[in-house]
């Protein structure tokens, strides 16, 4: 099932057309999920991008942003801002760190001798599943068995990039696939970077509540594109004692199309 | 302000998520506020649009707010009503006293503000000999069981009718128990149709001043507002001083807005504009109509171009309706007057960072509130902002208690994260290290925390920049 | 009063130097307004309203007072209050003047309130007539007068309301403009869209609260 042709003209008009592409690997799948990292590699170079990783990238900066450390923050955007100097698209697999990089940076560097080179940067900055659809235009190829999943959406995918549509045409591109919704898929699951510790009561009860809504769906898969959320949830539902895999989109596609 | 000295959030929030009634409660009222909101705006452009036109009245009113309150003022002073003003809670405590006293008023009924609580007016008149009577159904509720509102439009809503009946049954004199929602209705309705009849004072809040015509627009589905400013021979109404807007044509837009956020209705039952006390040959409404506008922070918060955003906000509530915090602990364990997310930004600016900063950090910053705010208040910029503010990094803040959580631990730790992800040898040794550690990472501090309903993160033996450069991923 | 007055200068004195006079703010147009027809008009309000449980008559302007007297019979008011020197006034009298068989008694709102109050908490019904109608939000719209005073819409148990539906604008917006309300505001000014209502324990509506527990919304057309 390709693309919808309404999804495709969302594309942004990028001006670079050369098919290379830069990959901002975020530091949580840095250490976390590789796997997931490089299978959004792959499947980009599958479809004929030319990836580049820039080997002294590491984090966004929303951790200290949101906490009350701007400084900080933005002395390691800064150093993104450097290292993707060429004008090749960015692509984020995070919806919340493409959030920091396309909406935050230009605020965060307002007013300084940077700001012209935040608002570029930030005008490069593509969600993952936003570059498949809407850029690429994919058409995947399902090669896996009949599987249930449910899907999480992350509150800056959904709110701040607005891209939660991609996310899910992509699923729904894989016919085995059976998407099975969650009660409540607009709720934070309660991560929220140092929330998680600054709050953890309250945290906690929300990830609890997150891991019921996903039982109820009768899934074996949670599919989400953001790795703070995935760990999150992934880890509430195996100390709960729930067997339900948790992974990530690019991960959880490269397997249905190359598995 | 007695009430919240020894303020302990955590304490609240324990209390709160241990309280599964309360939880349950909750979340079936807040499913039900945000259904209907969704029902009444089934047009998410038209939405768009008027959330755009509302944002822009309410800063245009802003941006000419002393001449609109000027204007205000000479308004209402040439129909007859008079203006008070007031620097802080205790000031307009003060004045209302002033007028109970002059009318040698034993009690006064009270329609439903939000502005009267901030003041903690019915304790200043407790204290003073008089009474004063909550008349919204919700309000009554749980005034009758000695407590304050657990949400600005809804006051009443951690409540279940079990809960409503024993209350009556115990607090009202000749009140059989019954849980049958009508019954209890009709018992307040006739208690409070006595206090109406026989009261010399009436207090209502106000949800728009209209500076152009001097008229005090109030909404309700009750009637008790109209009985308290038309009954009694004296009608007070207490405003924040962000109320005024501009003119009448500001009205439709902005009311299509609160109540369709606040309740999902269209219009409420009553929209009543008050523009002057009664005149020499009507029958009816009060002798005296007084204004009193109360500032008590809210200056200070429009001379910041960013917490200005503040002072946008018609308490609709539906940021609360809308929050996965509030939902799960209530309004009561924010421990002060405005709970939920603008709580979170409108009470650390008015009681200073020290007292309420604590209430910045009970955010994921999920943006749930600012996607549905009618007036487009950033609220989780504004909540990022406060957080900014009590650390206070370049000693600009302008709340009160700026800097007050500076330490020397967590700036270091910060600094040690900048350095790391600033030099790539030290970013991939550490992300090395933790690779190695693994499971055997010590559980403490957030690590403990994290754990307490977590497995904890696993690490993986090879980074991505690991395996990038193993797969010969082009690095320029 | 003077520390009142001390208050005033310096909360204006902080407003104006709050710097926001200097801030710029974006034109943002309205929503298009809605144009219906008159008969879409009438159509529009009247369901509306009935859907928060006012009960509609569209009577013709000739048999209201028909209409009236069926329903005053048919609820068993014993007592209804109305005012004399109102523009309906007369017309009720007439109404009753004959035939008064089963039909509440008349009472007038004439004296102040302070000389009324008792009786007027006994009333079982009010009727005053409204000055317009919206129909964008299913609205009636009074400007208590002298004739009939404000407590006659909310005290009686229910309160009758008669509306000419030429009278039914739109919006609210296109009422306010057209009726110049910024040259000037009555006392008051109300928009009723129901009878009183609450939803405050479990949200289970509950209507008759404070306020009237009926409304009957009259349409002479």
């Amino acid at each position: 099932m390709p693309i919808p042709k309404e999804i495709i003209m969302q594309s942004r008009n990028h001006s670079d057309r050369s098919n290379t592409a830069y990959f901002f690997g975020t530091c949580l799948m840095d250490a976390v999920y590789p796997d997931a990292g490089m299978a959004a590699i792959r499947l980009l170079k599958s479809l004929g991008v030319t990836v580049v990783f820039p080997p002294d990238q590491s984090c966004c900066g929303q951790p200290a942003y949101n906490s009350g450390f701007t400084r900080e923050a933005r002395a390691v955007a800064l150093k993104q801002i450097r290292v993707f100097a060429k004008p090749y698209p960015i692509i984020v697999p995070s919806g919340s760190c493409a959030g920091m990089m396309k909406h935050h940076y230009p605020d965060l560097f307002a007013g300084t001798p940077d700001e012209d080179a935040a608002r570029l940067f930030s005008e490069r900055v593509y969600e993952w599943s936003e570059y498949l659809a809407t850029v690429l235009a994919v058409e995947l190829e399902d090669r896996g068995d009949p599987l249930t999943i449910t899907w999480h959406s992350s509150c800056h995918a959904l709110r701040e990039m607005n891209v939660i549509r991609y996310s899910k045409a992509l699923i729904r591109q894989l016919k085995n696939v059976t998407l099975v919704e969650l009660e409540r898929e607009t709720e934070c699951c309660g991560f929220g970077g140092t929330f998680a510790v600054k709050q953890p009561a309250i945290s906690a009860a929300m990830v609890k509540d997150k891991v019921d809504d996903i039982r109820r769906t009768g899934a074996t898969t949670l599919v989400a594109g953001d790795c703070g959320c995935l760990m999150n949830i992934s880890g509430a539902m195996e100390h709960a004692g729930v067997a339900i895999a948790g992974k990530h989109l690019a991960e959880f596609l490269w397997e249905r199309t190359n598995g | 302000m007695g009430n919240h000295t020894r303020f302990d959030f955590e304490h609240n929030v324990t209390g709160a998520l241990a309280d599964d009634q309360l939880r349950k409660n909750l979340r079936n009222a807040m499913d039900i506020l945000v259904d209907k909101r969704r029902a009444v705006f089934p047009d998410s452009e038209y939405l768009e649009q008027l959330r755009s036109a509302g944002n822009a009245i309410k800063r245009r009113a802003l941006k000419q707010l002393p001449r609109l309150l000027e204007q205000l003022e000479a308004n209402c002073t040439k129909n007859g009503i008079q203006v008070h003003w007031a620097e802080d809670t205790n000031e307009a405590n003060r004045i209302v006293l002033d007028i109970m006293h002059r009318h040698d008023a034993p009690a006064i009924v009270k329609g439903k503000s939000m502005v009267s609580e901030e003041m903690h007016l019915n304790h200043f008149l407790d204290e003073q000999g008089i009474e004063a009577v909550e008349t919204d159904l919700g309000e009554f509720i749980i005034q009758l069981n000695h407590e304050t509102p657990s949400h600005i439009i809804v006051p009443a809503i951690h409540k279940n009718k079990d809960e409503v009946a024993a209350i009556f049954h115990d607090k009202i004199p000749d009140t059989p128990y019954t849980e049958d929602v009508e019954e209890l209705t009709a018992i307040a309705r006739r208690v409070l149709r006595k206090r109406f009849a026989a009261a010399k004072v009436g207090l209502s809040g106000v949800n728009f001043a209209i500076a152009e015509t001097g008229t005090l627009l109030l909404v309700e589905n009750e009637g008790n507002g109209r009985m308290c400013t038309t009954v009694p021979e004296v009608h007070v109404a207490v405003m924040g001083l962000e109320k005024v807007i501009e003119k009448l044509s500001d009205v439709p837009p902005l009311l299509r807005l609160l109540t369709g956020s606040a309740t999902g209705q269209v219009i409420t039952t009553y929209v009543n504009m008050i523009s002057s006390p009664r005149k020499s040959e009507e029958k009816d409404g009060p002798k005296e109509v007084h204004l009193v506008i109360l500032d008590n922070g809210r200056s200070r918060m429009l001379a910041d171009p960013e917490f200005r955003q503040t002072l946008l906000c018609i308490r609709c509530g539906t940021c609360l309706n809308h929050c996965p915090v509030y939902v799960r602990i209530g309004g009561h364990a924010y421990g002060h007057v405005y709970p939920g997310p603008i709580g979170k930004i409108l009470t650390p600016q008015m009681e200073g960072l020290e007292r309420a900063g604590v209430l910045a950090t009970a955010s994921s910053l999920c943006g749930a509130c600012g996607e549905v705010c009618p007036v487009r208040i950033p609220i989780p910029d504004l909540i990022r902002r406060l957080r900014n503010e009590s650390y206070d990094q370049d000693g600009s803040a302008v709340v009160e208690g700026g800097g007050y959580k500076k330490n020397l631990a967590e700036t270091l730790v910060w600094k040690g994260w900048e350095l790391a992800n600033r030099s790539p040898m030290l970013n991939e040794m550490g992300t090395r290290l933790a690779g190695k550690v693994g499971k055997r990472m010590p559980r403490v501090g957030p690590l403990k925390k994290w754990t307490r309903v977590r497995t904890s993160p696993k690490v993986a033996r090879a980074s991505l920049h690991e395996r990038a450069r193993n797969e010969g991923v082009k690095d320029e | 009063m003077s520390s009142h007055q001390n208050a005033r200068d310096r909360i204006l004195a902080r407003l104006h130097a709050s710097g926001a006079e200097q801030t710029t703010v974006p034109e943002a147009p309205l929503p298009p307004e809605l144009s219906l027809d008159r008969d879409a008009k009438i159509e529009r309000l009247a369901t509306l309203m009935a859907a928060i449980r006012t009960e509609v008559h569209i009577v013709d302007t000739g048999s209201w007072l028909e209409k009236l007297r069926e329903l005053a019979r048919e609820k068993g008011w014993k007592r209804l209050l109305y005012g004399p020197e109102a523009p309906i006034g007369s017309a009720i009298e007439t109404a009753w003047a004959s035939d008064t068989e089963g039909l509440p008694e008349l009472v007038a709102y004439t004296g102040p309130v302070e000389t009324f109050k008792e009786d007027l908490f006994q009333m079982d019904a009010g009727i005053t007539s409204v000055r317009a109608g919206v129909a964008e939000t299913g609205v009636v719209v009074l400007w208590p007068t002298p004739h009939e005073p404000r407590l006659m819409s909310l005290v009686p148990t229910v309160h009758v309301a008669v509306l000419d539906a030429d009278t039914i604008y739109n919006s609210l917006a296109e009422m306010m403009a057209v009726e110049r309300w910024a040259d000037g505001m009555p006392t008051n000014a109300l928009l009723i869209s129901g009878p009183s209502k609450t939803a405050d324990i479990e949200f289970t509506l509950v209507f008759g609260v404070h306020g009237p527990k009926e409304l009957v919304l009259l349409i002479r057309k």
